[in-house]
């Protein structure tokens, strides 16, 4: 090695400021999680907007349509699927944006530790204060379009484990779009074709279960689509952040 | 293993512009490189290249005599960039934003350490509060409070001396020469004028002719 340092102390003390690549992705896989739980929980607005759009939007239908309880029970579930998938679409934007704006997105991109699985940590979170309090929520405002009895449990299952998949496959859209100054549209149009096999399942869990018929055979597959978006959107999300800072 | 930054042959276009052309560099322990350069003359691009985060220019880097695409793991694990943004979360208070920094750099969790960094950016009785309600140099402050607490061989900083006090400023500087004689190396842009010494070298960039003279 060429030694371009004439002082041999200098080089010393260059050796012990060198780090090797090392452990402790768990470690920042945590602080990621803890700090954007934090920001969330300091910024309540965001996270109660998609459950008063949720709310507001099933208010609605009963005005809107037929206060009829055999009517509003037999669109229920796909009334609810949808406006739940629309509220977890209306918080993705702002899963990127901030740090994006702020220069942290940088950071993130410059850990040395796997970019998939810190995303994931981010993803986990908007599930966590987005998909989960949606479909605990669901239920409540099945109550007002008559939703029969025996459905409700499927409804919320179906919802928690649909919406994980929504999260995983919105955050690329998110990804992508998080350069655009309004990518909320682009967003919309790239991530709503992706979402409708999941909503073509989740809405047919509940149908089938007011039907009486199995339900385990959707869930299943509803799980299975989770599954597939577990192991490839980490690293769709990381490619795409990578595209959108490149630009 | 030697703490060694080398560009050759680094050509980048941006909008049917050359921003420069075959440009070499070597940067190694104990230096501060400062590129200079009028707005627009294409310094955050370079420093961005060079911190690997651009992958659309030509040319190649070697980090410690070996192309950078096979030792990015290894880089990344030297490096400390600082951006045009801080990168300092409005929300959480400065001992938060850098808890994140220090796990995601892959420290220990260390509270005395982050105070410590703190005090010594002059941050003592802000270390609680969000950093939103800060100025904007102290924000700048809390994001420099990185370079005390992870120890990093390569700092890579574009225009740190943004907003901060003339205090601050001369201690930066001598942050900076510390950290060149201690064996790391500075790569920085700035409109300040950094003092002589023999650890400092300039490139300029946006020159006629394109050539980047170092």
């Amino acid at each position: 090695m060429p030694d371009s340092d004439p002082q041999p102390a200098r080089e010393l003390d260059a050796l012990r400021l060198f780090r090797e690549p090392e452990g402790g992705a768990g470690v920042a896989i945590r602080a990621t999680l803890k700090r954007d739980l934090v920001l969330l929980m300091r910024r309540r607005s965001e996270v109660l907007n998609p459950l008063v759009f949720f709310a507001l939007v099933i208010t609605l239908f009963p005005i809107g349509i037929s206060p009829d309880p055999e009517l509003l029970a037999s669109i229920a579930p796909g009334l609810l699927w949808v406006a739940a998938l629309l509220a977890a679409l209306l918080s993705l934007d702002s899963l990127f944006r901030g740090d994006y704006d702020d220069g942290s997105l940088e950071q993130l991109l410059l850990s040395p530790h796997p970019l998939p699985a810190l995303v994931l940590a981010k993803v986990a979170v908007h599930w966590l204060l987005t998909g989960l309090p949606l479909s605990l929520m669901a239920p409540v405002l099945g109550i007002m379009l008559s939703l029969p009895a025996g459905s409700y449990a499927v409804l919320a299952l179906s919802l928690a484990l649909g919406s994980a998949s929504l999260s995983l496959i919105g955050a690329i859209g998110a990804a992508l779009t998080v350069g655009l100054s309004r990518g909320g549209v682009l967003l919309s149009l790239l991530v709503l074709p992706l979402y409708i096999p999941v909503l073509i399942f989740g809405a047919g869990a509940v149908q089938a279960a007011i039907l009486g018929d199995g339900v385990a055979a959707h869930l299943a597959i509803l799980g299975a689509l989770l599954a597939v978006a577990l192991i490839l959107a980490p690293w769709a999300i990381a490619a795409s952040l990578r595209i959108s800072i490149n630009g | 293993m030697s703490l060694r930054l080398q560009a050759r042959k680094l050509a980048c276009e941006r909008d049917d512009r050359w921003l420069f052309r075959d440009l070499d560099l070597d940067i190694h322990a104990g230096e501060i490189v400062r590129v200079e350069g009028p707005n627009g003359s294409g310094k955050t691009t370079l420093l961005k290249i060079l911190s690997g985060q651009l992958a659309d220019f030509e040319g190649e880097l070697y980090w410690d005599d070996q192309p950078m695409r096979l030792t990015r793991q290894d880089f990344l694990a030297n490096l400390l960039y600082l951006g045009h943004a801080p990168g300092v979360k409005a929300a959480l208070t400065p001992l938060e934003n850098l808890a994140w920094y220090q796990a995601l750099a892959g420290e220990p969790d260390d509270e005395p350490a982050r105070f410590a960094a703190l005090s010594a950016m002059g941050l003592v009785g802000f270390e609680d509060l969000p950093a939103g309600q800060l100025s904007a140099g102290q924000q700048r402050r809390v994001a420099l409070a990185r370079l005390e607490l992870i120890p990093r061989a390569l700092w890579v900083l574009d225009e740190p001396f943004t907003a901060i006090d003339r205090d601050g400023v001369a201690d930066l500087e001598a942050r900076l020469l510390a950290h060149a004689r201690r064996g790391g190396c500075v790569l920085v842009t700035t409109h300040h004028e950094l003092a002589d010494s023999p650890a400092l070298r300039r490139i300029r960039l946006g020159q006629e002719g394109d050539d980047a003279g170092l």
